[in-house]
């Protein structure tokens, strides 16, 4: 356990390094880029001074990561106000978008995988591999467009973009985000699919699945039984290895839907060059994706008894 | 089954690559310049797929934007492979230690795929089809790594290698005549798999306006601009995105036909 937290801590110092470094290759001078052609020498300095960009560079770096382990996440160089505090309202949105589209998808994907790996020399097997096939080949965000088009603009259903905080309006809230989570999340699943097929696959050819069934379990029975746990293991595992696609995929669909999320605030500071609040929404959304796979890590022991007994010898 | 799924995207791919070659030689319109043309026309004749919101030919532009699509992810799977597959064979020659450490950095690099990576280059040297193309290149190496070194820890484990390494034969030797022929199916499938992943990546960025420049006609981007015009003219939204739906189905299938093809022994889902 001890040797997860360790690597976990390594890993998150080796992209922070990696992070800081790219923002820092920024070709000129810092405060030049924010004054403008106009500034005296005195300004730049004194703009210098107020960035903290006149310090050596490991010393930034410093004040950078332990300012973040203290949730002070730093300034935004051009409005001046605090990162945490552009991120906070926006995170709401992205974590709806996030978690819907990571639920969705396994919710899609779990029985379809099911099917395609049992009926996978018959009719419904092929159709859901040629479903997930095709699927993989779609971009979420053309899907966020056809769906706004069909569902916005010609039923009139469900509104085509913006978004309401679920604190005020919860209804509202949910009518906003079905259109991006499907588009997120029905791509998302076309990826998913094949993972369970496999997994499931690899279940039907192990003993004890052979031996429920030659005790007369129905193979629906015994893939419950003992498919799903079995399963469980690779399946978290590729959940941990997508979240970062699904994050990815949320900044798009952010765009697509003219959502107010962390994805909008980053494309939105990339076209100011507002590399303050950029490296820190990069660094916070990287930081989600290590953290989750560290718990990944640790979840193996909580599915497989045969881990935890090596775990405690 | 699984040939038809070969010969079928081969016959995509095959499609996107005549489209682009034939986009050198001609088009039926200027796919940049603004015509004389009505803007946003329905499909007909003499514009097969319409116009749109300049009045530039719709098929003209998707021609050009197969172009767009393939440069990027040549270039893209060439930066990964070419950094990759040495990186790959390193990591399972290196001592225990040094190959931990070195997938352990792997790991980490997955936490940064190739449109989060791109958007950060952006950010800090502006967006244009450079950066796009170096980031998903950089993003794709860890993928190339994993399979390469896979590959190579069973090619390095034979008893012809252990031959050639009793009789002295050089380490560098060894890699490009014994490993690299062995291991080269498996680099050719992930590179059909990463090819595919490389035109989404441009598709999203270009659509986000940050690939492909405005004046060079991109899928992604004319997605964009038909998002804009979806109330009235949503004809628009469906041509680009089946092009790349269809290349990407196309490289998908490749990977995986080939994958069965090769070694019907290995799994879907590697």
């Amino acid at each position: 356990m001890l040797a997860r937290l360790g690597i976990f801590a390594l890993s998150l110092a080796l992209a922070s390094v990696v992070i800081f470094v790219i923002t820092q290759a920024l070709p000129g001078d810092v405060a030049a880029v924010i004054l403008g052609h106009g500034a005296t020498a005195e300004q730049l300095a004194a703009k210098r001074a107020e960035l903290g960009t006149d310090r050596p560079f490991v010393v930034q770096y410093l004040d950078w990561v332990f300012g973040m382990a203290t949730g002070d996440f730093g300034r935004s160089w051009f409005s001046g106000l605090p990162v945490a505090t552009l991120i906070g309202p926006r995170a709401e949105v992205t974590i709806s978008l996030v978690v819907g589209g990571l639920l969705l998808a396994l919710l899609i994907a779990l029985p379809l995988g099911a099917v395609a790996a049992l009926k996978r020399r018959q009719w419904p097997g092929f159709l859901t591999s040629t479903a997930a096939q095709v699927g993989m080949a779609v971009p979420a965000f053309w899907a966020g467009i056809l769906l706004v088009f069909v569902f916005g603009v010609t039923l009139g259903w469900l509104p085509p973009n913006g978004y309401v905080p679920i604190g005020r309006d919860p209804v509202a809230w949910a009518r906003h985000l079905v259109l991006p989570v499907t588009a997120l999340g029905v791509v998302q699943a076309a990826v998913l699919v094949r993972y369970v097929r496999s997994a499931f696959l690899e279940v039907l050819g192990e003993d004890h699945y052979r031996t429920a069934r030659s005790i007369g379990w129905t193979r629906w029975r015994a893939l419950a039984r003992h498919g799903v746990r079995n399963a469980a293991l690779s399946l978290v595992t590729v959940v941990g290895l997508q979240l970062a696609a699904v994050i990815v995929g949320a900044i798009v669909i952010e765009r697509v839907f003219v959502l107010p999320g962390l994805g909008s605030l980053l494309l939105d500071m990339v076209s100011q060059h507002d590399l303050a609040v950029v490296r820190g929404i990069v660094m916070l959304l990287v930081l989600a994706v290590l953290a989750i796979n560290a718990l990944v890590d640790v979840s193996y022991v909580l599915i497989d008894p045969r881990l935890r007994a090596r775990e405690s010898s | 089954m699984k040939r038809a799924e070969l010969w079928i995207g081969l016959v995509l791919v095959a499609g996107v690559v005549a489209l682009a070659l034939l986009s050198f030689v001609w088009t039926p319109f200027n796919p940049t310049g603004v015509g004389s043309a009505p803007r946003l026309a329905p499909p007909g004749w003499p514009h097969v797929l319409g116009t749109d919101h300049m009045g530039i030919d719709t098929f003209s532009r998707i021609l050009v934007g197969a172009r767009s699509a393939l440069y990027v992810g040549i270039i893209a799977v060439g930066i990964a492979a070419l950094v990759g597959v040495p990186l790959g064979i390193l990591a399972a020659w290196l001592p225990r230690w040094g190959a931990e450490g070195m997938m352990r950095a792997v790991d980490v690099a997955y936490a940064f795929p190739a449109l989060l990576l791109a958007i950060l280059l952006a950010g800090v040297f502006g967006a244009s089809t450079e950066t796009a193309m170096l980031a998903i290149g950089i993003a794709t190496i860890p993928a190339f790594i994993r399979v390469t070194r896979a590959g190579a820890l069973s090619v390095l484990a034979s008893d012809y290698v252990l031959a050639a390494r009793a009789s002295g034969t050089p380490v560098p030797v060894i890699a490009v005549r014994h490993v690299l022929p062995n291991i080269a199916h498996l680099v050719g499938v992930q590179a059909s798999v990463s090819f595919a992943m490389a035109i989404l990546a441009e598709a999203a960025l270009s659509y986000l306006g940050l690939g492909t420049p405005p004046t060079v006609p991109s899928w992604g981007r004319m997605l964009g601009d038909a998002q804009t015009y979806l109330f009235s003219h949503p004809g628009q939204a469906v041509w680009p995105g089946l092009a790349i739906a269809g290349a990407v189905l196309g490289f998908n299938l490749v990977g995986d036909g080939l994958r069965d093809f090769l070694d019907p022994k290995l799994q879907e889902v590697s």
